[in-house]
């Protein structure tokens, strides 16, 4: 398939930011920095054998960030003409002067800039030439993988193959000027199971930087489906209070709400159950929890944040003591802290603090030994719904997995929530899993918490 | 820049892609076994201006422009766009569309003709993308001064006034070439209060596709301030929620997304065409109580659900869901409706040109029935009154569906007593409206705030409600 007609060279790209911020600075910006994403993805879908979705796309986009001494303005824009630029430029310095002062606001330090941008490799050059027949054979493999599996999955909401290859570059009036190429392949399944006249779903999916590290398509089938089928005869449980074991998959998820209360806009923001709580013991000894923003091939590294400062490694959690948060520039001012290299941009916004590679380090249990430590519980293996209170910590969401009896997996539960406070759920954490996989930038292994409400019948 | 008044022209005008040229680029790409090709062209301007701690210190702009390029042959679906837009990328992307979905060679004739949408549901006098900045400004700095006084507890607000400004064209390849203006405006507001028990937050907000000006209309921007410092004080006294199965009355109006959650994604045709939906084969069955009536409405005036016409130029309708208790439509796009012999319902939507086109849901709510909302909370000895909530998900496969209450509070012995901590509700789609015994009168739309999100796109919504009582519902609190 052809390829990349209109993408641009890196040094079109960088020509691109340059001519931006020299338009903002003549339109009257004292500083101004830019960031440019170009890329293109490829997916195909396939849905009981037969192709069903083939998508092909491309896009670049610029986001600029003015300031005129202590007031600021962004924008976003798709035209990379001198005339487009220009436009951008003096629109957003324009609007950059009707807004309101703030001192904390402005580019970081040039002492803080980043003077190296190691290789994290972070993109394979298989990205810049998908194969719609290599996709599709992933696809059916996987789908055709899992519903082999059971007579009873008979039915599908397909399977998928995509990759995405993206160039980043980053300017400032600072003088920084940099770039990084990542790239990412996914696949993903999601058989139906039918049985009795009750249907259920589940969804098993892969991830890699490298194609020649996704994992294999049979195997990723093969999980889906015993994923599904082990939710057939799916029951409610009576409404008690027991111990939860976390799926290192959904214990991914415990460790976003904890992402969330350490970065720095929380704080300032004052919507972090985590604010004021920096040294103190806010979690289980067997807690230790990390960002990382240079693992090699990690879906959350970078060589530069969105400011152009050095992605490093910040310890959030030794041992359950809070020893870090993430910041930003900005949110560093608010706070009186330094910036841990921390700060994303989606390309029209501006810099927050986000986590990179974030993780909770492994421990000594297997997944097995903490199933079977538990007398009367449940094994949680999804998770839906938006009931956490980032302020308050408080938590109940909708909760789907398998009930344990003596250490032993006994039947399918559904339709029941858990609910607890997420300060006590990390101090209750009482076995941490040896199982800790990457499959985006935030993972856990599996988590016991020792006790939880579970709301059913 | 302000899009010219007329629509229709303005692809056109700004890129040069006249009908002709559209007409041989779609029919060139449709091959002898294609069913049916598209094109979406759009222009959005989005800008937002935010505050916190009192200031205005953070406004931006965002414009995009791109074309998706779809063919479809039989269940196939050939997707493609691009960021520029000229002839030859549409004629590219067209292309790749067309070989995607099964490219055997030939190709079909396209005559174009010129339609305008039959209804006009949001003529505004300009775009609201252009507000001058110092307008919106002072009315977040009103916002933040209201929610101050509201209580003295109130110790941080965050608001943020979004404008967007959308101008689609739509060219298929059965002869349709229809354009259309889409505004939208959302005010939203976040209150954060503090006294010696802790900290609590509260959410208000709303909008449409409404000009400026609406939010002030009868001091809106302010209502909506003081409802969220409000939420976020009483929060301050809530008691933790109980947990387990119990009778709840939902309030009118935005606690309509139990619709939205319980049964609307489950009546999406794509689910109920590929029979992965817990509502396959219900169509004419019970599946609520004699007293629910439901309905998706896409042509109610100035609604933030509401279009002229959907993303694939389909005129938007009203679908009558459920009626009287017996399930009696789907929503429908064109690929669904053609795949099971139904007919569009103008529910296929798409996040933008990047994306294309689902059935989803507009406005979506329960008819009005004859109880006040005062009889139908007397009639509860013990449980839940949930009045406002957040976000919610649903399982359509297995039918299991949740919405967190963000204000709600215990029913004792036929009166509301004490607020509660926010608790997740939990219920099975196809049974829950089984369980509604008591109907409000009290029909309200939600204040025009809510988004849907569905295989990763996102769309704006509405639901509506009048009060109900649910005879039996899992509430996800601590107290066990």
């Amino acid at each position: 398939m052809s390829r990349a007609a209109g993408a641009l060279r890196p040094e079109e790209l960088r020509a691109a930011l340059q001519s931006v911020l020299d338009f903002a600075t003549r339109a009257g910006a004292t500083a101004a920095d830019a960031v440019l994403v170009q890329q293109a993805s490829f997916a195909a879908g396939v849905r009981l054998g037969e192709v069903e979705k083939m998508t092909d796309a491309r896009e670049k986009r610029l986001g600029l960030r003015v300031f005129v001494g202590e007031r600021s303005a962004l924008a976003a824009t798709a035209d990379l003409t001198r005339g487009g630029l220009a436009r951008c430029a003096d629109d957003t310095v324009a609007l950059a002067r009707v807004t309101q002062p703030d001192p904390a606001q402005g580019l970081p330090e040039r002492a803080a800039l980043a003077t190296e941008a190691p290789d994290l490799d972070l993109y394979d050059e298989a990205a810049a030439a998908p194969s719609p027949e290599d996709a599709l054979e992933r696809a059916r493999a996987a789908e055709g993988a899992a519903l082999a599996v059971d007579p009873r999955l008979s039915n599908s909401e397909g399977a998928e193959f995509s990759q995405t290859g993206a160039t980043i570059a980053y300017a400032s009036t600072l003088g920084f000027d940099g770039g990084y190429r990542s790239s990412s392949f996914d696949l993903g399944v999601q058989p139906v199971a039918v049985a009795n006249g009750h249907m259920q779903r589940d969804y098993w999916y892969a991830r890699s930087r490298h194609l020649a590290r996704l994992d294999d398509a049979a195997e990723v089938g093969r999980w889906a489906a015993a994923r599904t089928v082990r939710r057939l005869g799916a029951k409610r449980v009576p409404t008690q209070e027991a111990p939860i074991v976390f799926e290192a998959e959904v214990a991914a998820s415990l460790l976003r709400h904890l992402a969330g209360a350490v970065v720095g806009q929380s704080l300032y923001r004052g919507t972090s159950f985590l604010l004021g709580r920096l040294g103190d013991v806010v979690a289980s000894p067997l807690v230790t929890v990390v960002d990382d923003g240079r693992l090699p091939r990690g879906f959350g590294s970078r060589p530069f944040d969105a400011e152009g400062l050095a992605t490093r490694r910040t310890v959030v959690l030794q041992d359950g003591k809070l020893e870090s948060y993430l910041f930003d520039t900005y949110s560093a001012r608010r706070m009186k802290a330094a910036s841990t290299g921390n700060a994303a941009r989606a390309v029209g916004d501006s810099p927050s603090a986000a986590p990179t590679n974030f993780y909770l380090a492994a421990g000594a249990s297997s997944p097995e030994d903490i199933v079977a430590s538990v007398d009367r519980g449940l094994l949680v293996t999804e998770l839906i719904g938006f009931g956490v209170n980032p302020v308050t910590g408080d938590y109940s969401r909708g909760a789907a997995g398998l009930w344990i009896e003596h250490g032993e997996i006994t039947h399918p539960v559904e339709e029941i929530t858990i609910a607890g406070n997420l300060l006590e759920m990390f101090r209750d954490i009482e076995m941490v899993g040896s199982d800790l996989v990457f499959r985006g930038s935030v993972a856990a292994p599996t988590l016991k918490i020792r006790r939880m409400t579970i709301a059913g019948s | 820049m302000a899009a010219p008044t007329k629509p229709d022209r303005f692809f056109q005008d700004r890129y040069g892609v006249s009908p002709t040229a559209l007409e041989s680029t779609l029919g060139s790409a449709l091959s002898r076994r294609a069913d049916y090709g598209d094109l979406y062209f759009e222009y959005r301007t989005t800008a937002a201006v935010t505050l916190e701690d009192g200031l205005v210190k953070k406004a931006s702009k965002d414009v995009s422009q791109g074309v998706g390029a779809r063919i479809l042959a039989g269940e196939k679906t050939g997707y493609a766009y691009s960021d520029d837009v000229t002839l030859a990328t549409i004629e590219q992307a067209a292309r790749t569309a067309g070989h995607i979905a099964g490219d055997v060679g030939g190709s079909q004739a396209v005559a174009l003709r010129a339609a305008q949408p039959t209804r006009d549901l949001y003529t505004l006098p300009g775009s609201p993308a252009e507000t001058p900045l110092p307008q919106s400004i002072a009315l977040l700095e009103a916002v933040d001064r209201a929610a101050r006084q509201h209580d003295p507890r109130v110790k941080n607000v965050m608001a943020s006034l979004v404008f967007e400004h959308k101008v689609v064209m739509i060219v298929t390849s059965d002869g349709t070439m229809v354009s259309d203006t889409q505004p939208l405006v959302r005010l939203s507001i976040t209150c954060i209060a503090e006294d010696a028990s802790g900290r609590q937050q509260g959410t208000y907000g709303g909008g449409g596709r409404q000009p400026f000006a609406f939010l002030l209309e009868g001091d809106r921007h302010l209502r909506f301030a003081r409802e969220a410092a409000r939420q976020a004080v009483l929060n301050l006294e809530a008691v933790d929620a109980p947990a387990g199965e119990m009778t709840v009355v939902l309030g009118s109006g935005w606690p309509g997304i139990l619709l939205h959650e319980a049964i609307g994604h489950g009546l999406e045709g794509d689910f109920n065409r590929k029979g992965t939906s817990a509502f396959s084969k219900l169509l004419g069955t019970k599946v609520a109580s004699d007293l629910c009536t439901v309905v998706d409405d896409g042509t109610i005036a100035n609604r933030r659900g509401s279009l002229n016409v959907d993303d694939e130029g389909t005129p938007t309708s009203r679908t009558v869901l459920i009626e009287n208790g017996v399930l009696r439509g789907y929503l429908q796009d064109r690929l669904n409706a053609r795949l099971s012999g139904m007919a569009p319902t103008g529910n296929g939507r798409r996040e933008s040109y990047a994306h294309s086109p689902m059935p989803r849901m507009t406005n979506t709510f329960m008819l009005a029935g004859e109880s006040t909302p005062d009889e139908i909370i007397r009639s509860v000895d013990r449980g839940l009154y949930a009045v406002s909530f957040g976000g919610g998900q649903v399982d359509i496969t297995s039918g299991k569906f949740v919405f967190s209450a963000s204000e709600a509070y215990l029913i004792e012995q036929g009166a509301v007593t004490r607020p509660v901590k926010g608790a997740t509700l939990i219920g099975n789609g196809p049974d829950v409206l089984t369980r509604i015994s008591m109907v409000g009168h009290d029909l309200a739309l939600d204040e025009g705030i809510g988004t849907c999100g569905k295989n990763g796109q996102s769309v704006p919504v509405g639901v509506g409600l009048p009060t109900i009582r649910i005879d039996g519902l899992t509430v996800g609190g601590t107290r066990a």
